[in-house]
């Protein structure tokens, strides 16, 4: 073993901002880390990538990729995204953002842009919760599911996202972990190759703010639960059917790239 | 192919020991289990990975460390002129 103290990929970031604030055994890094490779290996000049972001944690992103990047307000990534991706239908635009912040106050922008079939990469990083505020229930928590805002467990029911993206009309839908690095980061390549609107939930631990309130302990044990949990099924026809289930251990969690189509793309 | 030269790639662990966070993703899910923590911490306060002492020729080079740390404070190189299999 040797003392490095450069990394191969740190041209792709801004490395003299890391170690980022992200806490330790949070999963957003591996997703940013992910999507450098993706970068890397898609042939595409990394002049031509665009990364946007939206708030919180996971909005984080932005500010570490060495690519042009916009940190944008809460829930307005994507609206941000398409002015960019229908000016230049030659950029390779990818938005990474959390669930809180694509799905709640950015919801119906996510569901226009999926009808639209706009020539966007959007990875959803989602840990069932509004991370950086503290931990607030938000619209993927899971049934039961504890937050600062639902102390006795959420009652409401979360949305299902591959279903989501795939009735609003996405062209590529998919979900992984952070334990998949591999598949989310071919998920992420195929998106950049891909004209459309391309979606990828990534499940990721949150350990400071969901992880504590749900006895799911450390990083790595929401980490090692999805090693148990998670069922690869490619294809998976009943989308609807695929919902997340975090209190019942005996519930599978279903992974996959669930749907490529050809679609018009919208402006494209 | 020659079967008689083939042989299972072996990797050189680096690790760029300021940025680990200690959260053991490397640790636990190297296939061929030859991280462990180390006995120091860096300026923060965190162990960093180290080899297995008994390990020290056991890493396959399959990468996944280098995928998955959420921090890119670890990496391997191929050794004996592997070529990089991506
Ligand atoms: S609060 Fe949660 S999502 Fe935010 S950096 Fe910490 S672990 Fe990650
Ligand atoms: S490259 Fe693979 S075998 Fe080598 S240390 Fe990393 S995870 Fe273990
Ligand atoms: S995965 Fe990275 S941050 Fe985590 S223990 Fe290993 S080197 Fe440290």
């Amino acid at each position: 073993m040797t003392v490095a103290t450069i990394h191969p990929i740190d041209h792709l970031m801004r490395a003299d901002r890391l170690p980022h604030i992200l806490c330790a055994g949070c999963g957003i890094g591996t997703v940013i880390h992910s999507y450098v490779h993706a970068i890397n290996e898609s042939g595409i000049d990394p002049d031509r990538h665009v990364c946007v972001s939206g708030i919180g944690c996971s909005g984080r992103a932005a500010g570490y990729v060495n690519v042009d990047s916009y940190h944008t307000t809460h829930g307005r990534a994507l609206p941000f995204a398409l002015g960019i991706a229908v000016h230049n239908p030659e950029l390779t635009v990818t938005v990474i953002s959390g669930d809180g912040d694509l799905i709640a106050i950015g919801g119906n922008h996510f569901i226009h842009a999926a009808r639209r079939n706009v020539n966007l990469n959007v990875i959803c990083i989602n840990n069932f919760n509004y991370g950086m505020t503290g931990g607030q229930v938000g619209p993927t928590t899971p049934v039961g599911a504890r937050g600062t805002t639902a102390p006795r467990g959420a009652v409401e029911q979360p949305f299902n996202l591959p279903h989501l993206a795939k009735a609003a009309g996405a062209s590529f839908v998919a979900r992984w972990t952070v334990l998949h690095v591999r598949q989310f980061t071919d998920a992420v390549l195929r998106s950049m190759e891909k004209k459309g609107f391309c979606f990828t939930e990534v499940l990721s631990p949150c350990p400071t703010s969901f992880g504590r309130r749900n006895d799911l302990g450390e990083g790595i044990e929401e980490v090692e639960m999805y090693r148990q949990r998670c069922r690869i099924d490619n294809g998976a026809g009943e989308l609807e059917q695929l919902g997340i289930d975090i209190v019942d251990p005996s519930q599978p969690i279903t992974v996959g790239n669930f749907v490529d189509i050809e679609r018009e793309v919208f402006l494209g | 192919m020659d079967l008689g030269r083939a042989r299972v790639p072996q990797g050189e662990v680096h690790v760029i020991v300021e940025r680990c966070k200690e959260c053991n993703f490397c640790i636990k899910y190297c296939p061929a289990q030859v991280l462990e923590y180390s006995t120091q911490t860096n300026d923060k306060g965190y162990h960093y990975p180290v080899m297995v002492a008994d390990k020290a020729d056991g890493c396959v080079y399959c990468k996944f460390c280098d995928l998955i740390c959420p921090e890119l404070a670890i990496y391997t190189t191929p050794v004996d002129g592997d070529a990089d299999a991506g």
